[in-house]
């Protein structure tokens, strides 16, 4: 690696997209339920556009919060049974690097395809014009930070191999601020109020989040070694 | 096979410290502590350039929680790691850099073909030429391109093991080695540890069999839970 600090993060984020490229059919899972859900709601609950309305803003993110939470547990588990992880602990480079290429992979992969199509749920669920583009980024900012306490998460329950249970406890009550300022975004939208400041709340959110969830991996992927 | 690492470029070893030429490796009685016992007893050896120690020990005996120890990927409960007759804590990078571990689990990818496998783990400098011959080396030239979960175990286990051929670390930990290999696999990996040694390399290496070519020297590692 040339460089000292950014030695890792393009190779491993390259690297990550390869391989989802090659067990595509995975990848694209999350995805599926979120569009397979967006098609059930309306024919579950009324095809009614004002009732269909006032639910879209909590429905997309909620949708959103649990295709992260569904696929991010397997963002570590490939490296830990291949060795892959144990080759990158001992790398000599900084270690948050390599992982915030991994994490930023998977919200390429998870977070940028359902902030693409939510533009179409937004047209299923009657979602007035005005709160399109509040959707479109509070998306873009929110899945990023899901994506990263996600990964601490991961990496935490990582020993564990039927960590899912406990992943999704230890996780749910970090993304709830998460759901609850994204959702907030659209509906100040739908409303007519300012929508711009829960956006900011949930940009602040995904700064302190790219500073210090790195850190968190990295301990925590340390201590996964140790069982 | 052999013959195809004839083209592979020797590399030069050079040591700053001429303090170093002596222990390049010292163990100084680490022991590792697992649910509240002792998994061996405490480990005491060094090793200095251009010697391969040979670590024995019956299964379970914590062979490979020594690797662990060694790479830094478990915390010794006591005892020091030197090396260049240094702290390991305090010249982290320097020894992360020179070193080369080969585990059980070796890294490979199994989605990935053999040569995306190589480069990857292969300095950022190595040619495609070397990844090439490397790939030829280990007799895998023909399975170059295809995704490694349709290898064979031994094949799978020559894809982590061309690192050998393109690495530039001097110290090498290599836990079990032989596994899964056949004769000439074996005959392979024992040549590029001579050539190794030769050149002034460590290596630390852990085996059930006796290598036929390559002095080494023997440590035997004696878990607790077995009768001394």
């Amino acid at each position: 690696m040339s460089n000292f600090l950014s030695g890792g993060f393009t190779a491993y984020l390259f690297r990550e997209l390869l391989l989802a490229y090659r067990r595509r059919g995975d990848v694209v899972k999350p995805l599926v339920f979120f569009l397979m859900v967006s098609t059930l709601v309306p024919l579950a609950i009324a095809p009614e556009p004002q009732r269909l309305a006032a639910l879209a803003p909590g429905m997309i993110w909620i949708m959103a919060l649990l295709a992260t939470l569904l696929s991010i547990e397997s963002l570590f588990s490939d490296d830990f049974q291949d060795g892959s992880l144990q080759q990158m602990l001992i790398a000599p480079n900084l270690l948050a690097m390599p992982v915030l290429g991994k994490v930023t992979a998977h919200w390429l992969m998870i977070g940028l395809p359902l902030t693409l199509i939510s533009p179409l749920i937004g047209i299923w669920f009657s979602l007035p014009a005005v709160a399109v583009l509040p959707m479109i980024l509070s998306l873009a900012l929110g899945t990023a930070v899901l994506s990263l306490i996600g990964a601490v998460g991961a990496a935490l329950t990582l020993p564990l191999r039927q960590g899912g249970v406990l992943l999704a406890l230890l996780v749910m009550p970090l993304y709830m601020p998460v759901l609850i300022f994204g959702s907030a975004t659209i509906q100040s939208a739908v409303d007519g109020l300012a929508w711009l400041s829960p956006l900011a709340v949930l940009a602040a959110f995904l700064a302190i989040a790219v500073a210090l969830c790195p850190l968190a991996i990295v301990a925590a992927l340390r201590l996964s070694q140790n069982n | 096979m052999i013959f195809g690492i004839i083209g592979v470029p020797k590399k030069t070893r050079i040591y700053n410290s001429p303090l170093s030429a002596k222990n390049i490796l010292k163990v100084e009685n680490i022991a590792f502590e697992r649910n509240d016992s002792l998994l061996f007893h405490p480990v005491d050896f060094s090793v200095s350039s251009g010697e391969a120690l040979h670590i024995e020990g019956c299964n379970g005996s914590g062979k490979t929680t020594l690797f662990q120890l060694l790479t830094g990927l478990l915390q010794p409960s006591q005892g020091n790691i030197y090396f260049c007759e240094q702290p390991v804590d305090r010249c982290r990078y320097d020894y992360l850099s020179d070193l080369l571990y080969i585990g059980h689990q070796s890294g490979v990818k199994a989605m990935l073909s053999a040569e995306e496998n190589l480069r990857w783990m292969s300095p950022v400098n190595t040619s495609s030429k070397q990844i090439a011959l490397a790939l030829v080396a280990v007799g895998l030239e023909h399975y170059a391109d295809i995704p490694c979960y349709k290898l064979s175990a031994g094949q799978y286990r020559r894809v982590a093991l061309a690192r050998l051929l393109t690495t530039e670390a001097n110290l090498w930990y290599l836990d079990e080695p032989f596994a899964a290999l056949d004769k000439q696999g074996i005959e392979f990996i024992e040549y590029c540890m001579q050539q190794h040694i030769e050149q002034g390399g460590t290596i630390v290496f852990s085996s059930h069999q006796d290598l036929t070519k390559v002095a080494v020297r023997k440590y035997n590692i004696i878990g607790y839970s077995e009768a001394v």
